[in-house]
């Protein structure tokens, strides 16, 4: 394929084009109304090419390669009809490479009789729990194979194995329904998500608990945030707005997020980093061929950097970060986050919760989103604290904020990092893609929860 | 291809099913009011369902060819697979649901540029400063279903639609306005689209002040569809009511809901996206009335479903994302109501008008709870819209919310291309501001 590739690629007229192609396998499996449900594999294969004409983008995706030439010339033309006003993308060595991610215990490879006993044995744990009316499990490992050629000569062809697990508990009681979950996921490693009996348990527990809880009075509390939501909180709050293609052509934002401007306390560091082994975000190349970074958003409190396509940076004058990503040969590939977390500062758990008198600790994600000034995110689990202690389970709950305010109020910052990942994110019909989230326990001041 | 599997199979498998779809979509993308990116996409997918030794297998191929690995696929996951408790509808008369428009295949890139253009053209004109991000997308498919048991379905289906999502930044303060259209039919009046965004922009110009407390709220069509439909149509799944996760599980027949409202699930609308003369599995399209003046009336059923019920598919086994059929809506009706919106705004002395809430589906939609930030909504005083509404959160429960509401407006629209629906004025729901 990567003569194909290449000989085509040297025929274009167009001032960039890139091929991707990529083959992918997927195994899914789910649990619902007490059984398993769904047991399915998939398997696909496609490609695209993107073309780039004075600024204008043509984009074809097709499933055979047979007609290769006339898909070139398509993109080709469209990216003419879409040209305006042009950029001059920042001049890079061709890189080849093949990237092949080793996996311990490879899902891919886990015979599907290993995989239902265990979600087996995780139902018949939440079935056999008091007062649970459902369970449901949803499994799903994808092997996906990406090769990568572009006008400038590189030629990359690297692994993305994934997988992910999410497992609820349904509790029903006095003509209410509550639920309960957990989300985990891994570069394709199955051990990830064995051994797990006691969570599961848990999250039975928790489901019923929440029958009897109480919902939270809406208002204005001081919030601690678990290390998973507070994640949530640095991907939803901050992480989208640091995305460059949201900033670029916005020229007032673009002088709201100027480098060097304060957001935060000295305390506060929020980094995306897709060069650390293991984790969901992570890779070598993104989606454009340019090699993974690690890029501080904020330092010090400080706004730093943000994330960037090859195209943002060029157009803002700023250095690429290799944050172009795709969910798969059906899409271009956009500014997208990798593994983004804020950083350990000094202050323990048990001092954070001190000194709060009346408050609110949020753990555990349920959903998140952002209209980038404001974000909502919504907690798996919530206690009142009262007097400096964890009092009453409540109801899940639901936080907002907005983002300008909400980052100078966070006042300590704690000391234990945990990163999370489970869930995947969704931007521009994109949805979900691999990434994860961290953060130490976080407290924020005037949080602003919705309730009775 | 389906002739081939059907063949490979005899002998493997007790029952077949097969689903082919192949797609043309080409969509114009404009971006901070620039025209950006014009894509094509192609792409064609088979799913195959199986019942081998009574059980359910399963697998979906995209782009591929390889009949073996597929049904080797299906049969791998056969012995792991749900019990085969119904039989594929042997059935090929179905009712006549157009659902196509030959004048799409032939839209132009540059008709559809030049509509995305004209749209950015008319709001910008009233205001210079919004971004405007807009698509209009044009697609075709064939979709084609056959099983063993002699039923076959064959429908061509075209879409086209336009977005506009446009923002408004000042300092750290943003506007979001938005809407969109879709239909199975071309279109080129782009005027209502125009008019609506603009309206938004006029009701959010000033800036209005409210206060934590019980408020009552009129929600728009658009943000019925969003707050209110998410959770209220996932109980109606007779999968839900049959593991007892619906709300409505035992309220067949019981007034739960007020009696102003009527709610139908129609996938026989001539030209609506969500319309298909059957399902995707073979079940003839109907029109199920859900809600009949207040009373719980139906539940949808793909056909394992109702076999396990002890029901009749509703003609609701919808498919997406590689996935086997499951009950799901296809387009779903608000009957309209007596209401002016005017005369709704007039009644309130002190509420909301909310048009989309961020976040309001992450709550527990199962319980029918909900609580998001107002994206955009506006303040009303003594009968008159007074500004935008920041920082605000709202907060209800859907089976709270519509057990008594206030009004019903007298004119419904269509939101998404999927639902049709009016103005819903509700009594008092929780609003909880900064202060």
């Amino acid at each position: 394929m990567r003569e194909q590739f290449t000989d085509i690629l040297s025929k274009c007229s167009a001032d960039y084009v890139e091929i991707r192609f990529e083959q992918n396998q997927t195994t899914q499996i789910n649990y619902r109304g007490g059984k398993l449900e769904e047991v399915g594999r998939a398997y696909s294969s496609g490609g695209n090419i993107r073309a780039l004409v004075k600024g204008g983008w043509g984009f074809v995706c097709f499933n055979s390669v047979d007609k290769l030439d006339d898909y070139v010339e398509l993109a080709v033309k469209q990216a003419k009809l879409a040209c305006g006003e042009g950029f001059t993308l920042t001049s890079k060595e061709p890189v080849v490479d093949i990237v092949e991610v080793p996996v311990k215990d490879n899902a891919a490879d886990t015979p599907l009789v290993k995989k239902k006993q265990l979600f087996d044995e995780y139902n018949d744990i939440m079935l056999t729990s008091p007062q649970i009316q459902d369970s449901r499990i949803g499994y799903r490992d994808v092997n996906r194979k990406v090769i990568f050629a572009n006008s400038e000569g590189s030629y990359i062809e690297q692994d993305k194995p994934d997988l992910t697990l999410r497992v609820t508990a349904i509790a029903r009681g006095n003509g209410e329904i509550q639920q309960a979950g957990l989300s985990l996921g891994s570069v394709g490693d199955f051990s990830v998500i064995e051994n797990l009996h006691d969570e599961v348990k848990e999250v039975a527990r928790r489901a019923a608990a929440l029958l009897h809880a109480p919902q939270v009075k809406g208002g204005e509390y001081t919030v601690i945030l678990d290390p998973i939501l507070a994640g949530v909180f640095a991907h939803e709050a901050f992480g989208h707005l640091s995305e460059a293609d949201f900033v670029y052509q916005n020229e007032p934002l673009r002088q709201v997020m100027v480098l060097g401007k304060r957001f935060g306390g000295k305390h506060l560091n929020i980094v995306d980093d897709a060069t650390i082994p293991g984790l969901r975000g992570s890779y070598r190349y993104d989606d454009e061929g340019m090699p993974a970074t690690k890029t501080y958003l904020i330092h010090e409190g400080i706004l730093v950097g943000r994330l960037h396509s090859r195209e943002t940076a060029a157009r803002m004058g700023e250095k690429p970060t290799g944050n172009a990503r795709a969910i798969n040969y059906l899409f271009p590939p956009i500014v997208r986050m990798t593994n983004t977390f804020i950083e350990s500062g000094s202050t323990s758990f048990e001092e954070m919760l001190g000194e709060i008198k009346d408050g609110v600790y949020v753990r555990d994600w349920y959903g998140g989103t952002t209209s980038l000034e404001m974000f909502t995110f919504s907690a798996g689990e919530a206690y009142m604290i009262r007097n400096g202690k964890l009092a009453e389970l409540l109801r899940p709950v639901v936080l907002t904020g907005n983002v300008f305010v909400t980052l100078s109020n966070i006042d300590a910052i704690g000391n234990d990092l945990g990163m999370n990942q489970g869930g995947g994110c969704g931007k521009g019909g994109q949805s979900p893609l691999p990434v994860s989230n961290g953060s130490p326990h976080i407290r924020i001041h005037h949080c602003v929860i919705g309730g009775r | 291809m389906m002739e081939r599997v059907l063949d490979s199979i005899k002998g493997k498998a007790e029952q077949a099913e097969i689903f082919e779809v192949s797609t043309q979509i080409a969509p114009v993308y404009f971006e901070a009011n620039r025209l950006k990116q014009i894509q094509s996409k192609e792409s064609t997918s088979v799913a195959l369902r199986i019942f081998k030794d009574s059980k359910v297998g399963f697998a979906f191929g995209s782009g591929v060819d390889d009949v073996e690995t597929l049904i080797a696929m299906a049969v791998e996951t056969a012995p792991f697979g749900p019990s085969a408790n119904f039989e594929f509808p042997s059935s090929s008369d179905y009712p006549d649901v157009a659902v196509f428009d030959s004048e799409i295949p032939v839209i132009t890139m540059e008709q559809m540029v030049e509509l995305g253009s004209q749209l950015i053209a008319r709001v910008t004109e009233h205001t210079p400063e919004l971004l405007c991000d807009v698509e209009v997308i044009k697609g075709v498919s064939s979709v084609h279903l056959v099983n063993s048991q002699g039923g076959e379905a064959r429908w061509d289906r075209s879409l086209f639609s336009i977005n506009l999502e446009g923002v408004l930044t000042r300092g750290t303060d943003m506007l979001f306005v938005g809407d969109s259209d879709s239909s199975c039919r071309f279109f080129t009046d782009i005027d209502i689209l125009a008019s609506r965004i603009i309206t938004q922009l006029e009701l959010a110009k000033s800036k209005a002040a409210i206060s934590t407390k019980q408020l009552p709220i009129i929600f728009t069509p658009r943000g019925v569809a969003g707050v209110l439909l998410a959770p209220l149509m996932l109980a109606f799944s007779g999968k839900a009511v049959l593991e007892g996760t619906s709300w409505l599980k035992d309220k067949l027949g019981e007034r739960v809901f007020d009696s102003k409202l009527t709610i139908w699930d129609d996938a026989t609308l001539p030209y609506r996206p969500g319309s298909c003369p059957c399902d995707g599995e073979g079940t003839p399209s109907q029109r199920i009335p859900l809600v009949a003046k207040g009373e719980v009336a139906n539940f949808l059923y793909d056909l394992q479903t109702a076999a396990l019920a002890g029901k009749k598919s509703t003609g609701s086994g919808r498919r997406s994302g590689g996935r086997p059929p499951a009950p799901n809506l296809s387009t779903v009706v608000i009957e309209e109501g007596k209401d002016r919106f005017e005369a709704m705004v007039k009644d309130m002395k002190e509420g909301l008008i909310v048009e989309q809430l961020m976040g309001a589906e992450q709550g527990n939609l199962l319980n029918g709870d909900f609580s998001g930030n107002v994206l955009l909504g506006y303040e009303v005083t003594n009968g008159s819209i007074v500004g935008r509404v920041k920082d605000t959160m709202v907060s209800g429960n859907v089976y709270q919310v519509l057990k008594e509401i206030i009004g019903v407006g007298n004119k419904a629209r269509w939101v998404d291309g999927i639902f049709l629906v009016p103005h819903l004025y509700c009594p008092l729901l929780s609003v909880v501001t900064r202060t």
